[in-house]
């Protein structure tokens, strides 16, 4: 007995910390782009795709999605941040698409989260794994709940981080800006002044106009 | 029972085998990709790929081809090289960050063509911090129970979480810097232009009254 049941709590181990497969990333998007991402699911495995605009313009950007006989799942213009959380009916390449094709010089960085969980029949709930054992199954079911509770906390320090980001890239682009118009006034001031008195010098040199004549009479 | 055991053990493996879950997307050959990660310092980075070429006859991928090496170039937040190498049409990359701050995933094919070139097709997998360590490894190295791993990864995630807390530290100090830095900035500018503009403006009366009572018009 204690020879089988040392596979067992191996094979949680390997369903419950390995279901989730995630993939975070974070790219730019050049002006008058689409970027496609493209993943194989199989039928009723769900999947969450989450993004966010970081930095660039309006904070905006076109995103679809498209299952693989063609129909669009999803599709939304001009959006800064969504969540999606689909079921997938379909065996195939499910596609999703960022396009920044509407904006003719900004490019964005786009931030995107795709989730997917495990394939249904594999999945284990981790709710109630096992026959009760007592206290150990009490602890079992904290810590899973711990562990849910973390992974939220983490999720939400990444939007915190994301909307930092976003403010502070404003800030420093002002910093620049502010010093580049600053020193080109600057210089700008200088060169009037001298332009305008070496203007008015030459009106009244050396030369005989009517208007000098007169103002000699 | 042995057999029982046996089979169970397959199965475990067998899961433990990569299924193809991985995001791809399509890149021309001389074409760059980069990823920008922002992480917190001492963060384990672990990257895969695996780069299938397309092939005109079959209209499709080709699942390996040996001769193309996917060039992987990570930089840090100051723009210095952290790692730069040169990996087949699999492979597998780590490292690890010392400066908190934006680091930026850059991959390109070793190919020789100008520009153009075919397509390829791209598999990616980053795992940043805690989503980068193997607890199958991590308990068959240490023979740990199912509730001891549970608990080694609870501590990991709490570990990110305190590490992800002083970079927003480090970041919201930076940000109070360039904000303080903006407004001294425009203080001290606006002041010097008005100065500019005072000083310009008696050189020009002074300049011009010498001028013209030179001329004798005046």
């Amino acid at each position: 007995m204690l020879k089988l049941s040392l596979p067992i709590p191996l094979f949680l181990i390997v369903f419950l910390l390995k279901q989730i497969c995630c993939n975070e990333l974070t790219f730019e998007l050049p002006d008058n782009a689409k970027e496609c991402f493209h993943e194989k699911l199989k039928i009723g495995s769900k999947y969450t795709l989450e993004f966010q605009v970081v930095t660039g313009g309006n904070y905006d950007v076109d995103v679809e999605l498209k299952s693989p006989s063609g129909k669009i799942l999803f599709q939304v213009q001009k959006k800064q941040y969504d969540q999606i959380e689909r079921t997938a009916d379909e065996d195939g390449v499910y596609q999703f698409c960022f396009s920044n094709e509407f904006s003719t010089y900004t490019h964005k960085v786009i931030y995107i989260d795709w989730r997917v969980d495990g394939d249904p029949e594999h999945e284990i709930s981790s709710a109630n794994p096992r026959v009760a054992e007592g206290a150990l199954t009490m602890i079992e079911s904290k810590v899973g709940n711990i562990h849910r509770n973390l992974e939220s906390c983490i999720d939400y320090q990444t939007h915190h981080r994301l909307r930092e980001a976003t403010g502070r890239a404003r800030a420093e682009d002002l910093q620049e800006r502010v010093q580049i118009w600053s020193i080109g006034q600057f210089i700008l001031i200088i060169i009037v002044a001298i332009g305008t008195v070496l203007l008015l010098r030459s009106f009244f040199t050396d030369r005989r106009t009517p208007s000098s004549m007169t103002w000699h009479r | 029972m042995y057999t029982q055991f046996k089979i169970l053990l397959i199965i475990c493996f067998l899961q433990l085998i990569p299924v193809s879950h991985t995001l791809y997307f399509h890149i021309s050959e001389t074409e760059r990709k980069c990823f920008i990660e922002e992480m917190p310092d001492d963060t384990l980075v672990i990257g895969k790929y695996k780069v299938e070429l397309f092939d005109e006859k079959t209209n499709g991928y080709l699942p390996s081809t040996p001769g193309i090496g996917m060039h992987v170039e990570v930089k840090d937040p100051d723009d210095k090289i952290v790692l730069s190498k040169l990996y087949t049409n699999e492979g597998r990359f780590t490292f690890t960050s010392h400066t908190p701050g934006e680091h930026v995933i850059c991959l390109y094919s070793n190919s020789t063509a100008w520009f153009g070139g075919q397509k390829l097709r791209v598999h990616l997998d980053i795992d940043i911090g805690e989503h980068a360590i193997d607890y199958e490894r991590v308990g068959a190295q240490e023979k740990l129970t199912e509730l001891q791993l549970r608990v080694r990864q609870l501590l990991d995630q709490v570990e990110q979480i305190t590490k992800e807390q002083n970079y927003q530290r480090y970041r919201e100090e930076r940000f109070r810097a360039t904000s303080e830095s903006t407004n001294s900035r425009v203080l001290w500018w606006s002041l010097a232009q008005l100065i500019v503009l005072v000083i310009a403006g008696f050189w020009q009366m002074r300049h011009l009254k010498g001028f013209f009572e030179a001329k004798k018009l005046v």
